[in-house]
Formats: C-alpha cells, structure tokens, sequence
C-alpha cells in the first residue's frame, strides 16, 4: 500500500511535469464533440443519444490515455527499478490503476461541462449528481482495464494498436452498462433523478471481477 | 578465513531465449567479499547472467544461489540486499536526481538522509535539482551509481560500470563501486585487461559456455584473443 | 515432452465416432426433423449453428481454463493446449458466425440482427478473440509470449459469461426467442436432432484439438531430433511466430 503510494506520487510528478497525458485526452474530447455535432446533425441531443455519445467519447479518450501508462516505464527502466526493490508487485497495479482513474477524473472535470455546453439539450446540473455516480464506477472500470491492457500492450511490437483493439472489445459490457444507466438522466422529458439500478449493479459487478482478475494476473505481466 | 558460505554459487546454470542459448552450464562459486569478472564478446551471456542474478530473469535449468538463497523461489528475500548498475541508469528524465534517488530510497525503505549522503559521495549535490535529461551522460552515469549504492547492497552486479566516465569521475566512484568497498561484485568490461586488474576470479563465456574459469593471471593471452575472436 | 502417440491416442475412434455421430444427425436433419411451418427448410441451418456457437463459447472458456495451467506450471505444453483450444473455438466461432448471419436472414429477413442477444454477445467475443494471433505474433520471445497470450486468455475467458449477462440485459426481444435460459421450447422430435448434432459438433472439436495437438507436438519433436543430432544451428530458424513451439 505504502509502496504505491510512492510509485503513485512518482506518476503525479511526471505527469503534472511533462502533461502528456490529460491534456491530449480533453483536447481530443473536445474535438470529438465538434465531430458529432456535425456527424449527426443536430443542434441538442438528449436522452439515450446523448449518453451513446458522451459515454463512447469518454472511452475512446480513455484508450488515448491508456497507450501513454507504461510508456515511461519501459523506455527509461522504470520496471527494472521497480522490481530489483522489495515491493509487493501488484503495488504497480493499484499505483497505475489510480494514476489513471485520477486523469479520467481530470479529464472529466472539463469533458462534462463542455458536453453540456456544446450538446446536451437539457440542463446538466439535475443529471450531475446521478452522473458522477454512473462516472465513478465507470472510471474504475475502464482504470482496470486500461492498467491491465497497457500492461499487456507494453512489451509488444505494434504497442499503439494492440491496446485499444484488446481494451475496446473487453469494455463493451461496461460501455453498455454506462450508457444505459445515464440514458434515463438525460431524457428531454420526464428526466430520471437516479439512474437505474440495475445497470449500476453490473458496472458494480464488472468492476468487481475484473479488478480480482487483474490483481491475480498481473505478476506474471511484470516477469521478464 | 570465515569459513562462510559462498556468497555466489551457480550449479549448471542455463537459460534459452526461443531456441537461441544464451547461458550454458555456468558453474561456479564466488566467495563473499570477492570479484568476479566475466568476460567475453557482445552476446556471449554476459547481461543475462548479471540479470539472473539480480533476480530479473529465471534460470531454466541449474540452481542460482545468492547469499546463500535460492533464486527464483526466494528472489524476494536478496533484492533488497543486490545492486544493479546495468546499461540503463534507471533514471526517469524529467524527474530530477534527487527526485530520482528519493524514489527509489522510498521503494527500498532506505532513509532521506542517505540520498543526501550518496549525492555527496559522488559529487553531484549541486546538480541534483535539474532534470535528469539536462544533465551529461557522465553525470548521469554518477548518478546511477549513487542509486546503484543507495541501499547499501551487500552484492553488486556491475555491467561496464566505467562507461561515460572520465578518470577523475572512476576515482570518485571507487570507494562505492570498486575493489575497496569490500562488497562482493560481479563485473563485466569491455576492457579486459583492466577488469582482470581487480578480479579474484575470471570467467570467460563464449557462446553462453564457459571456457575458462579460475584465477586473472591463469587466463594467457592466447586465450583472451580466442574468446573475442 | 509426451509422445504423439499420447494426443494420437484414441484418435482414430474418436474420428470414427464423430463421423457417425455427425452422419446421424444428418440423417435427422434431413428425414425425421419436421419442417418448421414459419421458416420453411432454412431453418435447419439451426442445427448447425447452434452448436457450433455453443462449442465455440465453451471453446473460448476452456482455453482460458487451459491457461491458467500454464500459469501455475511454466510447462509450456498447456500454453500449446490453450493455443489450439482458442484457435479452434475461434475456427467453429466464425462458422457459427455466417450461419447465424443465415438463419437470421431466413427466420426475419435480415442478414444481422441487434435484438439475438446470444448472436450479438458471440460478435463481440469474437472481437475480442480475434486479437489472440496478434497479440501472440508482436511478442517475439517465446516465454513471454506464452506468459502473456495465457493472460489474455484467463481475462478474455472470464469476459465471456461476463459479456453474455451485460448483452442479455441490454437486449429488447421483439421476436420468439428458441432457446431461452428457462429451457428449450422445442417440440421432442426437434430437441432429438438438436442434442445429436449437439454432441456431434462437441466431438468433432474434440477431434480436431486432438488431431493439431498431435500435429505439433510431431513436429516439435523431429526440430527436438534435429537439433540434438545435427547440431544447435541446423536447420531454419523458427523466426516470428504467433503459435507457441
């Protein structure tokens, strides 16, 4: 625990030194809501449109993201130092898996409120409370992943690719999990106040197993 | 002489990458306080065998023995007891070198104190709040070793360690890294010669085989030319 | 490592049983299966791709089972059996793929359909499995590689049940659906044929898992041989490869 906090705080260092990361990520939020706009045609979304589109941009910034994770650690030795210390390896994945869920967070803090500038129909500020539940447990998710599939996606040949096509197909039931459960709080009309249950429930499960999965699987990702 | 046991013992040791070998029954033990240089050509298994054993990377055949624990099974209990100065630094280039050494004191458990005191042993005090990446390669290479010594190892595994230093810089280092550090050290060098200067034992791979294995002044001339041959 | 004769075992009664087994349920198919009154003689496709995306997906689960054995014993062997068990559910995965894509085309007259939410949880299985080879062929040394497809293959083998629950609850039902989790709603002379060509696609898998294991393992063995008679570097290099060796 102690361990990744140290490695946690290194991450922060570097990130908030060298802005890689975050700032590409809303950047090409941003962007990507000009694309739907025009894509669709459309002055305002809402309902189960609006959350598709903020729920597949977010994801997609996340893979943007995730390529960035281990960049640092491979081409400057950060792995090798890191296991010659005397450290629980999976401290690396929680370090990681935070770090990441923190830039999401980050990046959300802009994305969200520029989604309801440019494209929500209906107001943001009812849906938010409801929004930030369905995000927190959508970033988890996607940090998980993001961690474990970087991991994997490090040590091989077409790094870039390999990331996003294994991340994406792995994050579908979560995506639908996302989209469905913030669908309801966007309606034009009759906006729910809560999102639904059920679907917080599978994004709480999703969460769930993976990161057990993740935990169990990762030392054998850092050997050599 | 304590009657200890070695604190380096190889049995057999081999390790393949695909169907390339790249260590073939390496056998030998390197009693405590001792160095060992190995010498051979590019590719004959010099980084491998440093990076079995600093635990980095398993044997596949043959028992590996460091201070006296069997590696891999219990890597955990001597990788706070190894240090590793190998061809990377180890260094992260945006972070500074005391940022550097404090991160790596943090995951060795090892005192703020100490940083202060590795900085000011290999005389890089001063520069040790700029970026990594400003700095020359032989400052650098001071700095990696400063973190090589940081945790106060009681075996170094040293891969070309004079590389990118100038004499006055290989004096500094020597109390840390060299004979009179009394650590027992594993080294490689692209000079043989000088490596033989400071060894009590040679051995000599070609191929991932060892060809010779004994005492510097048994290794003849004929044999230092067949081995980078 | 175990001689071919150990994969090979069996082999030709299991081929044997698989061919009879596939022969009768042919034979039912054809003659003793009634016609379904809506989708007329294209819904026989169903006997085949039914099974083949059940096999499949079973496929998928004990190649991730395989792995973990690979995991836990660094014998390289499981990670070859969990290599061919993916390989070979990816294989009977597409060709459930196409035959959906048929039946859905006779049973509602387009050839995809989002609201089957067992054909659409198989596509994005198969998306998913799909990047196994690449993965396999970026990583260029071979422990690595093995360490790391096993990975894969234990998170993508939990994915599958995962997937199918998400894609389940996501999906509206406009058509009846045959098979649904509370148990078939098939008159008995189709359940019959259904379990027989069921049990036909299980065994063809099994036989051809056998029959590439055998395969590889020979061949393996005659590098073994080579190398251990002509000398280390005889021989071609093996160069890149996504199969294990």
């Amino acid at each position: 625990m102690r361990t990744a906090l140290i490695v946690l705080r290194k991450d922060l260092r570097l990130e908030l030194r060298t802005l890689e990361t975050v700032p590409a990520m809303v950047l090409f939020s941003l962007v990507t809501f000009v694309i739907f706009h025009f894509g669709l045609n459309q002055n305002t979304i809402s309902g189960q449109l609006a959350a598709g589109v903020l729920t597949a941009t977010l994801l997609f910034a996340a893979m943007l993201g995730v390529n960035r994770l281990f960049v640092a650690e491979r081409e400057q030795g950060g792995f090798d130092a890191f296991l010659l210390a005397p450290v629980d390896r999976s401290a690396m994945l929680l370090a990681k898996a935070t770090a990441l869920f923190l830039f999401l967070a980050a990046l959300e803090v802009v994305a969200v409120p520029a989604f309801g500038l440019f494209l929500l129909g209906p107001s943001l500020g009812p849906a938010l409370p409801g929004l930030i539940v369905v995000l927190a447990l959508a970033d988890l998710a996607l940090a998980v992943i993001g961690t474990l599939v970087s991991a994997i996606a490090v040590h091989t040949r077409a790094r870039d690719l390999i990331g996003p096509m294994i991340g994406l197909p792995l994050l579908i039931p979560a995506l639908i999990a996302t989209a469905r459960a913030t669908g309801p709080l966007l309606a034009a009309q009759h906006a729910a106040s809560a999102p639904p249950g059920r679907w917080l429930l599978i994004l709480a499960l999703y969460d769930v197993v993976f990161a057990l999965l993740a935990y169990a699987v990762f030392d054998f990702l850092l050997e050599d | 002489m304590v009657d200890e046991p070695p604190a380096i013992e190889l049995r057999g040791l081999s390790r393949y990458f695909g169907e390339r070998t790249a260590l073939r029954d390496v056998s030998l033990a390197l009693p405590a306080g001792a160095t060992l240089a190995v010498l051979g050509r590019n590719g004959a298994g010099k980084s491998t065998l440093l990076r079995i054993l600093a635990a980095l990377l398993r044997p596949h055949a043959g028992d590996v023995l460091v201070l006296g624990e069997p590696l891999p099974r219990r890597a955990f209990a001597v990788r706070g007891r190894l240090g590793l100065l190998g061809h990377e630094p180890l260094l992260y280039r945006e972070l500074t070198g005391r940022e550097n050494l404090r991160y790596h004191a943090g995951l060795h458990r090892v005192e703020a104190e100490r940083v202060e005191e590795v900085l000011r042993a290999v005389q890089m005090e001063r520069r040790a709040d700029d970026p990594v990446r400003l700095l020359s390669r032989g400052m650098v290479q001071r700095l990696a070793v400063a973190r090589a010594v940081l945790h106060r190892p009681r075996v170094l595994l040293l891969d070309e360690p004079r590389a990118n230093l100038d004499p006055a810089a290989s004096e500094l280092v020597e109390p840390l890294i060299g004979r009179s550090s009394g650590v027992t050290r594993v080294l490689t060098s692209h000079d043989p010669r000088a490596a033989l200067a400071e060894s009590d034992l040679v051995l000599a791979l070609k191929d991932g085989r060892s060809i010779y294995l004994g005492e510097p002044a048994g290794l003849r001339d004929g044999q230092l030319r067949e081995l980078y041959s | 490592m175990r001689s071919t004769t150990t994969y090979a075992k069996g082999l030709r009664g299991l081929a044997l049983a698989t061919t009879a087994t596939i022969g009768i349920a042919l034979v039912l198919v054809f003659f003793y299966a009634p016609l379904d009154a809506n989708q007329g003689f294209v819904q026989k496709i169903f006997y085949v791709h039914v099974p083949l995306a059940i096999v499949s997906l079973c496929g998928f689960v004990f190649g991730g089972l395989l792995a973990i054995g690979y995991l836990r014993t660094g014998d390289r062997r499981w990670d070859m059996r969990s290599y061919v068990a993916i390989h070979m559910a990816l294989i009977f995965g597409v060709g459930g793929l196409i035959t959906g894509s048929i039946w859905a085309k006779a049973s509602w007259g387009h050839w995809w359909v989002w609201n089957e939410p067992t054909l659409v949880s198989f596509l994005i299985v198969l998306l998913l499995f799909a990047t196994y080879q690449p993965l396999r062929f970026s990583i260029e040394d071979p422990e690595r590689q093995a360490r790391y497809a096993s990975v894969f293959a234990i998170v993508a083998g939990a994915f599958v049940p995962l997937n199918y629950i998400a894609v389940q609850l996501a999906t509206s039902y406009v058509h009846p659906r045959v098979l649904t989790l509370g148990g078939a709603n098939l008159p008995a002379s189709m359940g019959v044929t259904f379990l027989v060509a069921q049990i036909g696609f299980v065994l063809l898998y099994i036989t051809l898992w056998k029959y590439e294991m055998a395969a590889k393992n020979n061949r393996s063995q005659v590098r073994r041989l080579r190398r251990t008679l002509l000398g280390e570097d005889s021989g071609r290099p093996l160069g890149r490869s996504a199969a294990p060796s």
